[in-house]
């Protein structure tokens, strides 16, 4: 079985709202190029294409039939879609490749959020027999879950204020980033609440945006690039979405995944986390002590783009070991309410 | 890089609900255990022995939940195990299958649960498929309206003669009646019958239509030794392909798409086959509307361009015939649309198990399961054998 490298990322600006079509599929079509560049490969030399999208996002069904025509698909190619984010396509281009049937694939994420009314469209991700019709939207689920937390005395409204203080600091530094900023933890505690106990900055912003990355096997990949990102661990689980039947202030799904990934004695971690408390709860069941990096992109409280954030957050993660800053990395992507679905990736740089 | 990396894998059971306009008598998880249920007892599996689940279906539209399998987690025995989520329209049924295979093939796991399903009557298709976007030009005729243009277009190619579909209508009805599970099960249909219904989308008449099901479908795959155990013989994966090509543009063959031929040609050559026709024992075709199934005969290479009429108008795709094409009645007996390429996987693993019940082929050891999806544009397929690739 051959091991997987990330040899390349692209990423469009994360931003309030773009003027393109509801699918948002013309942001791929400079991130292709751009991925191309990175890697001396054009679109015949990729084996395996595969894509995260959401038709709930776009506002209609089979939305993602449009990025075909971005990619320019003829000749034919192989290719899957998965109504997940990103991360999840990018899980099954790493089974591709280790199977042996392709040594390189593009994979892809893009979400127009500014369609719709995103806290309301997530809410249909529920039971829809016991728990959507009652319109729990994805801010409130949230809210319940920081509110646990603070009940539980896990943390303090300073401590999630911390998370976003240090998040938008860090998005200075990140020309993607839809904010960033520099107020202090004071001064964020002092602006009212959004929904109680979560303010303005404890919650990710809508954004639309899209991801590309680029993998190879391991040998292929040494050809393309100087440093390739190896993925030593790859693992995801999924909870129950009952809300009220498990423990909110935990997520055994990322501590599964984590401890199948081989999480520990990572330098940067980039957790996928659209509100600041659930950065504590991940940081907690991937075991990442203070000496670990979070989320030097500024993470998605910065810039959230749905169904391509857990993908780019595996370009960040990449993007360190390709640029030589960093040997060992974690990228983590989320999907379902309150962290319902995890996923972790280990990144190492091999000499 | 080579397919010495690949495992093999191989269909340790399935299992599939019954079909039928609504199935108002269950709920989304309770449809899904129907099959789900079945498939595991077929494969003499628990839930311990799984693995990971992996669920296709159409678009979420057509229930009204957003990614459904996020609520579905428990009753797919999910919880603390990894979930994936297959999309690749009308294809999604067969592709979710190759996910869970390559799971299997990868060496990651030793035996997943896939399952795919459509409960189309809890809202309405038709909506859901005729949303306008801006910018994209409206069909606004549903699918018949879609591929009926299509379809004139091979009759008129082909020279084929006009009672072709009725002929493929009225065996596929027939072959349903010999399956329990079918939604449209008419034994006493005939060629004339079909001819004298409704010109829906000329040339297609109503009865030359798929129906509207509530329906799903699953299986258990495995890895070589969980394939050895099975009793009387697994179904072993020979070869897989996907192929996708835009939807429309100048040049474009509809009739015969060139990503269907590229994923036969891929299929054929990595199963070793050279003649699909004298080789393959039996084809579950996703064959929504009559005329495909002579047009998917050519796109498949079981004939020249022009010629697959010939095979049906003569009996050959018949249960009996050299090649019989969907024995289970196929998709024109019953359509749960994002389980309707599982079934065809499925149905093709049931005759090289030598457990299709009173539709099996005598002697299937080589069976073909082909799904497409889109505008004709997404091809998922793949070839089972009663042996084991090689063997």
């Amino acid at each position: 079985m051959p091991d997987v490298a990330v040899i390349g990322f692209a990423q469009a600006p994360n931003v309030r709202e773009t003027p393109g079509t509801t699918n948002g599929v013309e942001m791929l079509v400079p991130l292709l190029a751009e991925a191309y560049q990175q890697t001396g490969l054009s679109k015949r030399d990729i084996g395996f294409w595969c894509s995260g999208s959401s038709d709930y996002v776009a506002g209609r069904a089979f939305s993602f039939i449009a990025a075909v025509d971005a990619l320019g698909a003829f000749p034919p190619i192989h290719e899957s879609h998965v109504e997940m984010d990103a991360a999840w396509a990018f899980y099954e281009a790493w089974l591709k490749i280790r199977m042996g049937e392709v040594d390189t694939a593009l994979v892809y994420g893009f979400g127009k959020s500014s369609a719709g009314q995103l806290r309301r469209v997530l809410a249909l991700q529920l039971d829809p027999y016991f728990t959507a019709p009652l319109w729990p939207d994805s801010i409130s689920i949230a809210a319940l879950q920081a509110r646990c937390g603070l009940d539980a005395g896990l943390w303090s409204e300073k401590d999630l204020a911390e998370v976003a203080a240090r998040s938008r600091a860090d998005a200075a530094g990140n020309p993607f980033a839809q904010f960033s900023g520099s107020a202090g933890v004071a001064e964020l505690l002092d602006t009212p609440m959004v929904a109680d106990p979560l303010r303005r900055h404890d919650i990710a912003p809508v954004t639309d945006g899209a991801a590309v990355v680029v993998l190879a096997a391991e040998d292929r990949a040494r050809d393309l690039v100087e440093r390739p990102a190896v993925i030593t661990g790859i693992e995801h689980r999924v909870d129950s979405p009952e809300l009220g039947g498990r423990d909110l202030t935990r997520s055994p799904s990322t501590a599964a995944a984590g401890r199948a990934a081989g999480a520990e004695g990572v330098e940067v971690a980039e957790l996928h986390a659209p509100f600041t408390h659930q950065e504590l709860i991940l940081r907690r069941e991937l075991g990442l002590g203070a000496g670990v990096r979070i989320n030097p992109s500024g993470g998605v409280l910065t810039g959230n783009p749905m169904f391509a954030a857990g993908l780019a957050r595996i370009g960040e993660a990449a993007k360190r070991i390709l640029a030589g800053t960093a040997r060992r990395t974690l990228a983590h992507a989320t999907s379902g309410p309150a962290l319902q679905q995890n996923l972790v990736a280990v990144l190492e740089r091999r000499d | 890089m080579t397919s010495q990396a690949k495992r093999p894998a191989a269909v340790l059971g399935t299992g599939q609900t019954h079909h039928r306009a609504k199935r108002l008598d269950v709920s989304m998880p309770g449809l899904l255990r129907e099959a789900i249920d079945r498939a595991m007892a077929d494969a003499e599996v628990g839930w311990a022995d799984i693995d990971a689940v992996v669920l296709g279906k159409a678009p979420d539209l057509f229930e009204g939940v957003m990614m459904p399998e996020l609520f579905l987690a428990d009753a797919l025995g999910a919880n603390g195990k990894p979930l994936l989520r297959v999309h690749t329209a009308g294809s999604v049924g067969g592709s979710t299958a190759l996910v869970a295979a390559s799971l299997v093939q990868a060496g990651v796991h030793r035996r997943v649960l896939t399952v795919a399903f459509e409960k189309q009557s809890e809202s309405n298709a038709m909506w859901g498929l005729s949303i306008l976007p801006p910018f994209q030009m409206p069909v606004g005729a549903g699918a018949g309206g879609y591929f009926a243009p299509h379809v004139r277009s091979y009759i008129r190619r082909s020279g084929a003669p006009e009672e072709i579909g009725a002929v493929v209508a009225a065996k596929d009805r027939r072959n349903g009646a010999l399956n329990p599970h079918a939604h449209l099960r008419q034994p006493d249909i005939t060629v004339e019958s079909v001819r004298a219904s409704k010109m829906l989308w000329d040339p297609i008449r109503y009865d030359e239509t798929c129906p509207s099901s509530d329906g799903a479908c699953a299986m258990v795959l495995g890895d070589e030794a969980a394939g050895d155990a099975v009793p009387g013989g697994a179904a072993w994966i020979h070869a897989t392909a996907m192929r996708t090509e835009p939807t429309t543009f100048a040049g474009r063959d509809q009739v015969s798409p060139q990503a269907g031929r590229d994923a036969a040609a891929a299929l054929w050559r990595d199963a070793g086959i050279t003649d699909p026709l004298s080789e393959v024992d039996a084809a579950e075709i996703y064959v929504p509307f009559s005329w495909f199934e002579p047009m998917w005969l050519e796109n498949l290479g079981f004939a020249e361009a022009g010629e697959g009429w010939k095979l049906t108008e003569a009996g050959e795709t018949a249960l009996g015939g050299r090649l019989p094409v969907n024995p289970s009645g196929g998709v024109l007996s019953s359509n749960p649309i994002g389980a309707s390429g599982m079934l065809r996987f499925a149905e093709a693993a049931r005759q090289v198990m030598g457990r299709a019940g009173d539709h099996q082929v005598d002697g299937a050891r080589i069976a073909l399961g082909h799904a497409y999806g889109g505008g004709s544009q997404y091809f998922s397929m793949w070839v089972v054998g009663s042996r084991k690739p090689g063997d």
